[in-house]
């Protein structure tokens, strides 16, 4: 895309180039810039029709504020008053057809661009990976990690890891309505359909943390729907995808702090959520065998810190009002306990 | 309207004082509350469409201000999601569905007997039934607000959100009940302005001088009747879905959510061209009259129009891209949607080529309407792009697309309706807007509007979805939604200044005289307002543009005003053929009718019992509806619908 902004030059970009490319980091979510084999054939589309709508968008407002100034009456014009009326010169008619046949070129180029474009990014120049089935639930993301076979499979939610420059697979449900994944350096949206499964992929073309959210409407915490999508080295994402498939540390030389967390945790929580090595196995609730290697809670929401699980523990109603966990009633002691387990989940 | 085949050309006369007193006693709406309800006269019907369809755009426009006070900062608290998610539903579909169309309606209805030279629209009763039902539909929406329960899934709905598992409030069933009874309205208006269009036109008026703006409404009434049966079909699905537990859209029992995007878009595409082609047309009948020059390409815009419509039909699916769609489907309806940009541009040509050929006269309209070019080409622009679909995988969804939509629907309706309106107030009122509050008011409305919605399509660019009530720091939307806070504000303030122009100039402004502007076409040869039989000879036309023709040279023989059958036995109107509008039936019109009102109230309580499942109140309703409707079409004597008794 640069190379084509240098190209263009001149104010008009200048100034498109001021207001639209603010440093990555402030605009997490700005599709200007991409990062991943799926979105960079798009970028340079994207910046091709903003070039074109603003050129054509300034020769016609020129065209009527020209037209209108020059050939304007300077009498004052007086209610009721007869004045001229020009039957027009002849051969004006040539302004509509010659606007509709630069319209018809022009877009016949930019169909070509799209088509081309769309070719690109049907599917990636290398085979995929593995695939990540994503199922969307009101308001989170449940990410199933593929294996070559169910115990080299796991679960986790709301981020999701891969390794850098290659190819993955994604496959995309929906568990209640219909929700958008989107990480807009990545790739565009594919929506998660109840009753259908969609299919694309996603490739990262370096190393890095890109933010993504729920693009379709899918109730009252739509806008607290976000995803985080971390692209590592290889080898360090082979290490990663080790670390989750280990169950939870048993209670050998456990805390007594810990049991007792663990105790009430699977009397508590565990009819939603599931830590794999503990009797807590619910499914209604993100898979949090590890969550402490998750950086955020809550669907992007808010940082995993400890500050920020208690507060999520103890009051989730506050923080995403009509999120589907309730406020459990817990005293200080239970809190205590039970996030003292939860950090045993690395 | 009814036939009666004469076997005589009925009298043909010249206008007089005498004859004017004649027609206002048969034709005058009688006063107080019963003419209020009984009246058929199309001009107070056009007016009632434009007030409650301003009523409604400023109670869309105090929802969207709270939406924008509330996403004015990163993480605020002003409303809760749930309220959150009514605003904006409700503000969709009031802007949308109950001032958009209605607005057009209002200036068609008031505009078609009057360029078309006639009396009334075709049939005047179902004319004012249609008005009604509007205005039921739209209170029986709103009653949802007060009750807490407003549609809450935005104005397109998805199911399964939609669907009672996810929504067990009468929130949908309020969206729901209430888009089939507005369809009603809808298609009543309709069929009406076709009728009015084929058949009502004073004699002269073939099918290539008829003003555009006639047109426009007649395009998108066909379209409203191919249209809106796919969505009245949808949200009746859904309400048994939601009532009955039937499974067209319940994936879980093989339903298909998709069915649903598929039926809506297919209405509510061409819906997007339903709500700008009338205002296309006004402009493009409005702009000439101060460029001082008929419109450069009167056929080219006319063929544009109806092109622009039929190919409306055959692009919903870019609604739809990120469905997981088959790639070969996207690129059909990519195509499609870039093709539709060459008939739709082919106004835009026509105007800057009217603006460069003409002597342009600096008047508030005149500014409404070029700018309203300049607002299309925005408008019109950002829709090109979302019609690339890899980079709509992007825009879908994002406030890119929300700019979009706004540019459409306040750049070409909203700034064309203004427009109109300083054009033909006058005529409405009697009274001149006040030209100086005018362009201050022009200048305000232009700058908040752009101030709100250009940088929006940064917004969009830097990835802020639609539809959220709240966003985090530090994601770069901060400084661009309070931008477009301040627009809307600014903007709501210049409607204001409007709003306020109207008020006045109702009372203390200048009197207008029957043709203010000098305008070509035959509303500018009756008086200002109208009187209620809009002209005392039925003019016979010979041009394009009637009073500018001896100016232009134009056509062969001259446009008769003052001399023209006079059909006063009664209420009559001429009909005349469909293409070359020779003369053709004498046609007795209704007078004033209540049964229309009666009807629209049966109706409703109907729709009111199926909303509380009060399914005795339902049967009721059918009854009352039937027998009401039974009543109005009752064959009358005066209608010419009772053969007369053969003289023995």
């Amino acid at each position: 895309m640069k190379p084509l902004a240098r190209a263009t030059g001149g104010s008009v970009s200048t100034l498109l180039i001021m207001i639209t490319s603010a440093a990555a980091g402030d605009t997490p979510m700005s599709y200007l810039e991409s990062a991943g084999a799926r979105a960079a054939p798009v970028t340079p589309l994207i910046w091709g029709l903003i070039y074109l709508s603003a050129a054509v968008v300034i020769v016609i407002t020129l065209l009527v504020i020209v037209g209108s100034l020059k050939r304007r009456t300077t009498d004052a014009w007086l209610p009721g008053q007869r004045s001229d009326v020009e039957r027009g010169g002849s051969g004006v008619l040539r302004w509509v057809y010659s606007g509709l046949i630069a319209t018809t070129i022009t877009l016949a180029a930019f169909v070509a661009w799209t088509m081309s474009t769309l070719a690109a990014i049907r599917s990636p120049d290398q085979a995929e990976q593995f695939t990540v089935h994503v199922v969307g639930h009101q308001w989170w993301w449940e990410v199933r990690y593929i294996g070559s076979s169910p115990s080299q499979s796991f679960t986790t939610a709301n981020e999701i890891r891969i390794p850098s420059g290659r190819p993955i697979r994604l496959r995309l449900s929906s568990a209640d309505v219909i929700h958008s994944f989107w990480v807009p350096a990545l790739s565009g949206k594919t929506d998660l359909i109840p009753g259908r499964t969609n299919e694309t992929w996603l490739e990262a073309n370096r190393t890095g943390d890109f933010r993504g959210q729920c693009a379709e409407f899918c109730g009252q915490q739509h806008a607290l729907m976000a995803l985080r999508v971390v692209s590592l080295p290889g080898d360090e994402f082979a290490k990663w995808w080790a670390q989750q498939l280990k169950p939870a540390p048993g209670d050998t030389g456990a805390s007594e702090t810990v049991r007792n967390g663990r105790e009430l945790f699977v009397a508590k929580c565990g009819i939603c959520h599931t830590v794999r090595g503990t009797l807590a196995g619910g499914k209604i609730g993100p898979d949090l065998s590890h969550l402490m290697s998750r950086e955020t809670l809550a669907a992007n929401t808010i940082p995993n810190t400890r500050a920020g699980l208690s507060a999520w523990i103890s009051a989730p109603q506050q923080i995403k009002p009509k999120n589907k966990m309730p406020n459990v009633e817990l005293s200080s002691e239970e809190l205590h306990a039970i996030r003292t387990f939860l950090y045993t989940l690395q | 309207m009814t036939a009666a085949r004469y076997t005589e050309f009925p009298n043909v006369g010249e206008k007089s004082r005498a004859l004017e007193e004649k027609l206002k006693k048969i034709w005058v709406s009688k006063p107080g509350f019963y003419g209020f309800i009984a009246s058929v006269d199309h001009k107070e019907i056009g007016i009632r469409y434009i007030v409650t369809a301003f009523a409604f755009l400023i109670v869309g426009g105090v929802e969207a201000l709270i939406m924008r006070m509330q996403l004015a900062g990163p993480n605020q608290n002003i409303v809760s999601p749930e309220a959150y998610a009514q605003l904006f539903s409700m503000h969709g579909i009031t802007m949308i569905f109950l001032y958009a169309l209605p607005v057009l309606s209002g200036f068609s209805n008031y505009l078609f007997p009057l360029v078309l030279g006639t009396r009334d629209m075709a049939f005047p009763r179902l004319n004012a039934f249609s008005y009604w039902v509007y205005l039921a539909a739209g209170i029986f929406m709103y009653v949802s607000f007060l009750l807490g329960s407003a549609p809450n899934d935005g104005w397109f709905n998805y199911v399964p959100y939609a669907d009672r598992t996810f929504n067990p409030g009468p929130n949908i069933d309020f969206y729901a009940l209430g888009m089939i009874l507005l369809g009603i309205s809808t298609t009543a208006g309709a069929a009406n302005f076709v009728v009015t269009f084929f058949r009502m036109r004073a004699p002269g008026m073939s099918i290539n001088r008829i003003p555009i703006l006639v047109w426009g409404t007649v395009t998108v009434s066909a379209g409203n009747l191919l249209a809106v049966p796919a969505v009245s079909l949808a949200f009746f699905l859904l309400w048994m879905d939601r009532q009955f537990g039937t499974h067209f859209y319940d994936a879980a029992s093989g339903g298909k959510p998709l069915l649903w995007q598929h039926l809506f878009w297919l209405f509510a595409h061409p819906w997007v061209y339903i709500i700008v082609l009338p205002a296309m047309g006004m402009v493009s009948d409005g702009l000439p009259i101060f460029c001082r020059r008929p419109l450069v390409g009167y056929t080219l815009v006319v063929l544009g129009t109806i092109t622009t419509m039929v190919l409306g039909f055959g692009v919903w699916v870019h609604h739809m891209f990120a469905t997981g769609l088959p790639y070969m489907a996207m690129s059909f309806f990519s195509g499609a949607s870039f093709i539709i940009t060459v008939p739709s541009a082919v106004a835009v040509f026509a105007w800057i080529a009217t603006i460069w050929d003409g002597r342009p006269i600096i008047t508030t309209a005149f500014l409404y309407f070029a700018s309203f070019i300049a607002m299309f080409v925005i408008g019109g622009v950002s829709g090109v792009m979302t019609a690339a679909v890899p980079a709509d995988l992007q825009f879908h969804d994002t406030y890119f697309v929300v700019a979009h939509i706004h540019y459409v629907l306040i750049g070409i309706n909203l700034f064309g309706v203004l427009g109109a309106l300083y054009v033909w107030f006058p005529k409405m009122s009697g009274r001149l807007l006040d030209e100086y509050l005018g362009k201050v008011s022009f200048w305000v409305v232009f700058f908040g509007f752009n101030l709100a919605f250009l940088p929006m399509h940064w917004t969009g660019l830097r990835g802020m979805p639609r539809r959220i009530y709240t966003y985090p720091d530090g994601v770069g939307w901060t400084g661009l939604n309070q931008t477009t806070t301040a627009g809307a504000f600014l903007l709501a303030f210049g409607l204001a200044l409007v709003l306020t122009n109207v008020l006045r100039s109702i009372r203390k402004g200048e009197p207008a005289g029957d043709n203010p502007w000098d305008g070509p076409t035959l509303e500018w040869a009756t008086s200002s307002p109208p009187p209620p039989y809009n002209f005392a000879v039925i003019p016979v036309v010979a041009s394009r543009h009637p009073l500018w023709e001896e100016r232009l040279c134009e056509g062969t023989g001259r446009t008769s005003i003052d001399r023209g059958p006079q059909l006063d036995s009664g209420r009559e109107a001429l009909a005349t053929t469909a293409i070359d509008a020779h003369p053709d039936l004498i046609l007795k019109m209704p007078a004033d009718d209540p049964w229309p009102f009666f009807v629209t109230i049966a109706l409703a309580i109907g729709f009111i019992g199926l909303l509380l499942q009060a399914w005795w109140l339902a049967a009721l309703s059918v009854i009352a509806t039937l027998a009401g409707t039974i009543v109005w079409l009752w064959p009358r004597r005066d209608l010419a619908q009772i053969a007369e008794k053969q003289h023995v």
